[in-house]
């Protein structure tokens, strides 16, 4: 009970100390380049841990431990993906993203496309995507937070899933970027002096070497060496390891895909300033993934992990106890209840990036660009943003309570997806093809989208299994729960398709100054100084 | 297809500035080794990773091979592929600041002198 008490009240203070940074980064939020960008006046070092605190979601920190804990080093392959896909995000889109566009993905497009239907287009796959991700969140969040506090009452998962959608729509409505980055710094600095603390902990138990934690863990797991070899849970036939080939690819190229990832690149100042940021991001996520072995080896080496939930979530709380002093002792409640806090201040970063950045997309691309042909006043388009967020939070909050009894861990891999399929060749082939038009990118963005989430529905995740979506019935025809391996290449096809099978010249034409203001940062948007 | 464009539908036609821009021998410099860059190391990377996880699916007793202690192949597999990117990360950092920044802000300044001066006019 003791525990309970003091994980609730480290809870409230995450919170109340959120809602104090974003009431007080209202107070220097004016126009749409401080709503939408922070006023583009970020530092890289401010950038890089907001990027983090925008991509380490509860699925890396709880999620990837777990899946160590319980299946070894196949859970390893995961902070691999994670990792080296921010070298696309350095290498090809950030700076030119933060050179050529203001708010959104769209406006990188609108460059030199018929504006109207590329918008729209960027729109839905920003909301989709954005959607997806939001709904992971929530149900683990509602998951989370009952197991962490020892209830299993379907009310407080409930309350849990209310509580963060009314949180996040505050984040986003009242702190706009400035508030929401915030809360994403704070929640990285969390997370890594959190993690790394039991990191030491655990290392110190086993001397601070990595080959005794190595033995110690495939000891205790039962399964011998080959806990920490590949395979023992994608290696079971040919299927399944072309499933996981096909998750391997979504994962590198999805991340500089994800719209959450992309707005962050326009709140800094300069190109060069979105390259530093992005070079911080990949110190500090590297580090973290480093730390994710080590925890996810510990707790296979110190619990008893057949008492786990089936996914592991609960690997790092429980490990936090253990070195903590164990379960009863001082130490370990008060570790397990800081752990649990970071957990959920992840969580909470992870959905307000995701509910600005719909809703700014819903506001920017579709409302002022499409509705209003441009002409909405500033204050107009806030207006929008705010009801957008208000309007995708509540819908984020009636689709998760009933789809907290699905299994919806496929989301995030859905989501990772459909950015690499819809998203990232647009994206591409934007900046390094000229003769690109309107018709692909509408091919490509809508091609990729429809690729991946038809492939998931024709997929076992959805019917044929036991452990589907839908018990009873099977329509699944495509053998891959995860469906990249088919759809990006997919997404690049009709991307070329579309494109040869008209022209534009004045969307040819328009290439030049896209081009040099993506290299050399030319007329590109300025930050404000307040 | 039609050509009759309202002015909302695309965006107007770019100042004159960027075409000369684009022609500046500076510009077609940096251009090239950007693409110099960026194009061989995104091949080198994404081949290294995918030979990574064609290997754990594929060469589990090459990566079960233990090297010393209870550390084998997969894991110092894995610990490189955090070193490469690592090192292509820091890479890209000296030469972006070395080669293609200099020719940017060049080329940059051009721009916003002849900004200037046509505001002043």
């Amino acid at each position: 009970m003791d525990t309970q008490i003091l994980t609730t009240v480290l809870f409230l203070s995450v919170v109340a100390l959120t809602i104090g940074i974003t009431v007080k980064a209202s107070r220097s939020t004016s126009g749409t380049a401080d709503f939408y960008a922070g006023g583009r006046s970020f530092s890289p070092l401010q950038n890089g841990l907001a990027i983090g605190g925008d991509y380490m979601s509860a699925a890396s920190f709880l999620g990837i431990t777990g899946i160590i804990a319980l299946s070894g080093y196949d859970g390893f392959l995961y902070s691999i993906g994670f990792l080296v896909a921010w070298l696309v995000a350095l290498l090809l889109v950030a700076e030119m993203l933060r050179n050529s566009g203001r708010f959104t993905m769209a406006d990188q497009l609108a460059f030199r496309m018929r504006r109207k239907p590329v918008r729209l287009a960027a729109a839905s796959s920003t909301v989709v995507v954005s959607i997806f991700y939001l709904l992971a969140q929530m149900v683990g969040a509602g998951t989370l937070v009952a197991l962490l506090l020892g209830v299993e009452s379907q009310a407080i998962k409930n309350i849990v899933i209310f509580g963060v959608g009314a949180l996040m729509i505050f984040y986003v409505t009242v702190g706009g970027m400035k508030g929401t980055t915030y809360v994403q710094i704070v929640k990285a600095i969390l997370l890594m002096t959190g993690s790394a603390l039991i990191v030491v902990l655990v290392l110190a138990q086993f001397d601070f070497n990595l080959s005794t934690l190595l033995g110690a863990a495939a000891d205790n797991s039962g399964k011998g060496q080959a806990f920490l070899e590949p395979g023992l849970k994608y290696g079971a036939d040919l299927t399944s390891k072309l499933d996981f080939v096909s998750l391997g690819l979504a994962l590198v190229l999805g991340t500089a895909g994800l719209p959450h990832i992309l707005i962050r690149f326009y709140t800094v100042p300069t190109a060069r300033d979105a390259r530093k940021s992005v070079l911080w991001a990949i110190g500090l996520i590297g580090t973290f993934y480093l730390f994710t072995l080590v925890l996810g080896f510990g707790a296979a080496a110190l619990l008893d992990t057949s008492t786990l939930d089936a996914s592991g979530n609960l690997a790092a709380p429980r490990l936090a106890e253990a070195v903590g002093g164990g379960a009863g002792s001082t130490g370990g409640a008060i570790l397990l209840a800081l752990i649990a806090a970071v957990a959920f201040a992840t969580i909470l970063a992870v959905v307000a990036g995701l509910t600005l950045t719909s809703a700014a997309s819903v506001a920017h691309d579709v409302y002022n660009n499409v509705i209003r042909k441009g002409e909405a006043t500033e204050a107009e388009e806030i207006k929008v943003t705010r009801l957008a967020a208000g309007g995708i939070g509540l819908v984020a909050i009636l689709l998760a309570i009933p789809a907290q009894s699905l299994n919806i861990a496929f989301l995030v891999a859905l989501a990772f997806a459909v950015a690499a399929s819809a998203n990232l060749p647009t994206i591409m082939m934007n900046i390094f093809w000229r003769r690109f038009n309107t018709r692909g990118a509408l091919f490509s963005i809508y091609g990729g989208l429809l690729s991946a989430v038809g492939l998931v529905f024709f997929s076992p995740t959805v019917s044929g299994t036991e452990t589907s979506l839908i018990t009873g019935m099977d329509f699944a025809w495509f053998p891959l729960n995860n469906p990249g391996l088919v759809s990006i290449p997919l997404g690049f096809l009709f991307g070329v398709i579309g494109t040869l099978s008209a022209r534009e010249p004045a969307a040819e034409d328009r290439y030049t100054e896209l081009e040099v203001r993506a290299l050399t940062g030319a007329g590109s948007e300025k930050a404000i100084s307040h | 297809m039609s050509n009759d464009t309202s002015p909302h539908e695309q965006a107007a036609r770019h100042d004159p500035v960027y075409d000369r821009l684009a022609a500046e021998p500076e510009f077609l410099e940096l251009r090239r080794r950007y693409r110099g860059f960026v194009i061989p190391a995104t091949a080198v990377f994404l081949a290294w990773y995918l030979l990574y996880v064609a290997l754990s699916t594929w060469a589990s007793d090459f990566m079960a091979h233990r090297l010393f202690g209870n550390i084998n192949v997969a894991l110092v597999f894995g610990l490189l592929q955090f070193v490469t990117t690592f090192g292509i990360a820091y890479l890209y950092s000296r030469f972006s600041n070395a080669r293609l920044d200099p020719l940017a802000t060049t080329l940059n300044e051009d721009y916003e002198t002849y900004m200037t001066s046509k505001d002043g006019r």
